[in-house]
């Protein structure tokens, strides 16, 4: 599965990754760590648009949720299944998310097995979500 | 002189049975993850060929009777949630080994085996997701859904649903009426 990460904290992209590393599942993970960098590669052209976006919402300059409202006026990127990873987790922040078009929200877990954990159960799901046949317009998870 | 080449296996799959079920005129439609919907029906000629085409690219079409199988099992328990207008009282597990003339053990475990996820696992995303249809198409309570989907109290069925989805029913219903509302407010 291709796989993309933007957060701009240096220390959550380097567990990110490390812990995609320790899955070892077959994937291949892009990072980021601006917005206008995240949407600069999007829009380019030549990019195969991945099956999974994992965005951060508090970032400086361009926040998360700008992203995904950019992403979700685009035609092309439908079907991008987008997850939120962020510290906070209020109910407010869920479902304005939610309403804006995420289909995932992942509360930043505190310790590197537990990120592996959540990950592991995402990836999976993402593939049970293609074979399961459920509907994008009400497919929310909130871990 | 040697060259260095850089490739995507996945674009070069896709784009080899694009080219392949295209040379056959076949309706199709590429999924994810190695599946192909195909759209019509496809002669036992055009079958043959294609298989022999596609072997020679090393390219295997999984046909056997315990996929096929699986396909039936999700069929069964989908038109079970979705179609009937209230779930069979008996066990799941006797009504799919009544419907599909096989012991539940053997079914479970070839379902296991195709989907890396178990029966009871698929029921219940299934159930969680008419749940959601019923309460957004349909606007049924909560206390109309777990009556329909045999859940034994509402408590039971919220608890579930919180537990698939990670949102309380309320919670969803809000994000689905604020979707609404937002998507209303740019057309």
């Amino acid at each position: 599965m291709q796989i993309l990460l933007c957060d701009d904290d240096a220390d959550d992209r380097l567990f990110f990754s490390e812990a995609m590393k320790e899955l070892k599942m077959q994937n291949v993970l892009t990072v980021f760590d601006t917005g206008t960098q995240l949407m600069d590669y999007l829009h380019h052209p030549e990019t195969n648009l991945p099956h999974i976006l994992f965005l951060d919402i508090n970032m400086p300059c361009k926040s998360g949720l700008e992203c995904l409202q950019e992403i979700r006026g685009h035609a092309r990127f439908r079907d991008l299944v987008i997850a939120i990873y962020s510290t906070s987790a209020t109910e407010e922040d869920i479902e304005n998310t939610f309403a804006n078009g995420a289909n995932i929200y992942i509360k930043k877990p505190a310790d590197f097995e537990q990120l592996k954990k959540t990950i592991h159960h995402i990836l999976n799901l993402n593939w049970q979500f293609h074979t399961a046949g459920l509907n994008k317009e009400t497919f929310f998870l909130s871990i | 002189m040697k060259l260095y080449i850089k490739y995507d296996i996945n674009i070069a799959c896709r784009i080899l049975l694009q080219e392949q079920l295209e040379a056959l005129q076949i309706k199709y439609e590429l999924l994810e993850f190695g599946e192909i919907d195909i759209n019509d029906t496809v002669s036992d000629e055009q079958f043959n060929q294609l298989q022999s085409n596609l072997s020679r690219y090393g390219i295997e079409i999984i046909n056997n009777q315990k996929s096929q199988l699986v396909q039936r099992i999700k069929d069964t328990i989908i038109e079970m949630i979705y179609e009937k207008d209230k779930l069979p009282t008996s066990t799941i597990s006797n009504y799919l080994a009544d419907q599909l003339n096989l012991s539940y053990g053997y079914i479970a475990n070839v379902f296991s085996e195709y989907t890396y996820t178990s029966i009871e696992n698929f029921i219940i995303i299934q159930k969680i997701e008419r749940a959601k249809k019923l309460i957004v198409e349909d606007g049924l309570t909560l206390t109309e859904v777990s009556y329909k989907l045999n859940y034994s109290s509402v408590a039971y069925l919220s608890a579930q649903f919180k537990k698939v989805t990670g949102l309380t029913p309320s919670s969803f219903k809000r994000i689905v009426d604020k979707r609404r509302e937002l998507s209303q407010n740019s057309n």
